[in-house]
């Protein structure tokens, strides 16, 4: 495995921009999360990794070499993409020995039987490994599409959302033991996704891209805790982070304009009263959406909270934090 | 508005049986979902209410009428599909009006109807244009106004959300929700996603293989699952379950998993042989006292709470705890437990086992 490096790595498409001078460095054997939404240029970063995109600008360094003119195979990357491509005609054992089969390889017969039948079993598809590939459910598929990518040992390998064409709770048992498989090989691993609940259990850092440009870099308790932009601190966080103007509760740093509040840092009694105008039992919590003047927000409470519709309650900010006009973080 | 009483109802595909025998109840104005996996039966279920489909055996009453074998057309209610079925030629306003026109209402009434609707909905600025320039979003906007401007005495809603993306999701389902609390009509929803029927719904089925698993309030149905399957398809994570054999007594509160004896809510019946300990990730707590250990094998941060994963002699659990809590992967820690929250049930047939906590509603 590897550590890679971009620096001020940008790339247009015409007049849109993918990504907008991008310097980040993934240390050997981390597992970095790029999150954010659609357009945000996390699968273009990815991209112009793998060697599949050239950047218009900006080095990228693989353990401390510009590879900006190597070939994707030169890289010896390893990249699991969010459709999978499987070959069809193969059964799913062929399709995971096919990369170990490539001459540059040429792995020995047993220990590729070796490799394919530990990833088979850790992605849970060693009763499949006879099946055709197009006997699979979608799941299978991807899973064994990641089983090739696991099978190899490149330098790092790029995930491109391979988890969210699964259902929920696959996907749950897969993120774990994604990131088990991850820590066990000490593998260099970049995943893009827009799901910050994979985001935030499975990176050891997470860079969170806004636009092409990467707002921030960091643990994902650093993104959650102390995050750098409004943009950042709405990223994380079920239900997502209420931001009031300052002038709400007052006691806000010069030069802030609005307050951001997580809904579990909200103090019932005291301070503002607000209406309850509903209130959601999820189970293991309750949310109350709460109208304080012109704005809404939600805060949790107990599951088996004596709180009603219409009643009026005050709240009590704990833990604010703070952003000037344009978004940015005020301390 | 009216009152849904499913009774009995069974549907039949050939050799193959969509829907056994169910009953329940939509109240009048109560928003109601139908839960499950793909292939449960929900929304067969939902179309024999719409009357897309004949039930097998049984009757259905719509309003105090039984309309079980009354085709679509003459039950008077509105169904929206996952995919949002508008005429693309026609404007925004035109797609509202037609349901009204076709049913003979003068184009002057119709129109102020579409007016009144469009302003609940948002969408009075968009009526005028092509709904082929439309986002998701306002697509199922106007596919609800459509629904919404026949006043009917039902809505019937098939995954209606499906088809967003997760951030929009959440939006246009509060919105839903709103614009629900806002008219009270009765509402029929069918969802796979247990997040969205917990937060939008008065009552939810749900249903498994045909079968009406449990029946009931969101809350109550999380607290007192009625099976394992409901209680495996219900919270995220959802409840865990630890594997034991032993012998429950009537109004004793004690069970003994690996040796260690462990409090749970009183028993109001007698079982032996296999069971099962289910106990929900936010009951599990850490304590050093505990005999009963485990060993952590991993950790998900998830910002205020962190999930645990902790194998047992009895099976894997996930505990939800405080993130402030600094726990590692390979720890070995004893577990205590709410016992006012535990379910125990027969492994074999999956039911729960009735107690303090669950008589009366399972």
């Amino acid at each position: 495995m590897a550590d890679v490096e971009l620096r001020q790595v940008t790339k247009t498409f015409g007049k849109e921009i993918g990504i907008d001078a991008v310097s980040l460095k993934i240390n050997d054997g981390e597992f970095v999360v790029l999150l954010g939404p659609t357009g945000a240029g996390k699968t273009t970063t990815l991209r112009c990794i793998a060697g599949l995109e050239k950047p218009d600008s900006g080095e990228i360094l693989i353990d401390g070499v510009n590879v900006i003119d190597d070939s994707p195979a030169q890289r010896d990357v390893a990249m699991v993409f969010q459709q999978y491509s499987l070959y069809p005609h193969l059964s799913v054992r062929e399709n995971l020995e096919f990369p170990l089969k490539s001459p540059i390889l040429k792995t020995p017969v047993d220990i590729m039987n070796k490799k394919v039948n530990e990833v088979a079993e850790v992605l849970r598809i060693s009763h499949k490994l006879n099946n055709k590939a197009t006997e699979l459910s979608g799941g299978e598929m991807q899973r064994v599409s990641m089983g090739r990518a696991l099978v190899r040992n490149p330098r790092i390998y790029l995930m491109d959302e391979p988890l969210s064409s699964l259902d929920a709770k696959l996907r749950g048992d897969l993120r774990i033991e994604l990131k088990r498989i991850q820590s066990e090989l000490g593998a260099t691993m970049l995943y893009v996704t827009h799901d910050q609940t994979e985001a935030m259990t499975m990176a050891t850092q997470i860079g969170v891209l806004n636009n092409g440009r990467l707002e921030q870099f960091g643990t994902p308790r650093d993104i959650y805790e102390n995050p750098s932009s409004e943009y950042v601190a709405t990223r994380l966080g079920s239900p997502r982070i209420n931001t009031l103007p300052v002038s709400i509760f007052g006691g806000a740093p010069i030069g802030a304009t609005s307050m951001g509040l997580r809904p579990e840092h909200i103090d019932l009694g005291g301070g503002q009263d607000c209406e309850v105008t509903r209130i959601e039992h999820l189970g293991d919590q309750t949310r109350l959406h709460l109208r304080l003047g012109d704005h809404h927000l939600i805060t949790l409470t107990d599951s088996h909270t004596p709180i009603k519709v219409g009643a009026v309650i005050g709240i009590t900010p704990k833990n604010p934090i703070f952003f000037d006009a344009n978004g940015a973080r005020v301390v | 508005m009216a009152q849904i009483r499913i009774e009995n109802v069974r549907k039949q595909f050939g050799d193959f049986t969509a829907v056994q025998s169910s009953s329940f109840t939509v109240e009048d104005g109560e928003f109601f979902m139908l839960l499950g996996p793909s292939g449960c039966g929900k929304t067969t279920t939902l179309r024999m209410m719409a009357g897309l489909e004949l039930p097998t055996s049984g009757e259905i009453y719509i309003g105090g009428e039984e309309v079980g074998m009354k085709p679509a057309s003459q039950r008077d209610i509105a169904f929206v599909f996952q995919m949002f079925a508008l005429y693309p030629h026609m404007n925004v306003g035109k797609n509202m009006l037609y349901p009204l026109l076709s049913q003979g209402m003068s184009k002057s009434d119709a129109q102020q109807r579409v007016r009144e609707v469009a302003k609940i909905l948002g969408i009075e600025a968009m009526l005028n244009k092509s709904v082929s320039g439309l986002s998701g979003g306002d697509r199922q906007r106007v596919a609800l106004g459509r629904a919404i401007v026949r006043e009917p005495k039902a809505f019937l809603m098939d995954e209606p959300l499906g088809a967003l993306d997760a951030e929009f999701r959440e939006h246009m389902s509060e919105e839903l929700r709103a614009l629900h609390d806002r008219m009270g009509a009765t509402t029929v929803y069918v969802t796979h996603d247990q997040l969205e029927a917990m937060q939008m719904g008065d009552k939810i089925v749900v249903m498994n293989h045909g079968v009406v698993e449990q029946f009931g309030k969101p809350q109550d149905i999380y607290d007192k699952p009625a099976t394992m399957f409901v209680a495996d398809f219900i919270g995220s994570p959802p409840m865990s379950f630890l594997y034991f054999e032993g012998a429950v007594l009537a109004n004793t509160n004690t069970v003994v998993l690996s040796g260690e004896t462990i409090a749970v809510p009183v028993q109001r019946e007698s079982t032996q042989g296999k069971l099962v300990f289910g106990v929900r990730p936010e009951h599990v707590r850490l304590s050093d006292q505990s005999k009963f250990k485990g060993e952590i094998l991993a950790t998900e941060y998830l910002g205020t709470s962190q999930i645990l994963t902790i194998k047992t002699l009895n099976g894997e659990l996930k505990a939800r705890i405080s993130s402030a809590q600094r726990v590692d992967v390979g720890d070995r820690v004893g577990l205590s437990f709410n016992e006012k929250t535990i379910t125990l049930f027969n492994a074999a047939s999956g039911a729960a086992i009735r107690s303090d906590l669950n008589a009366g509603s399972i």
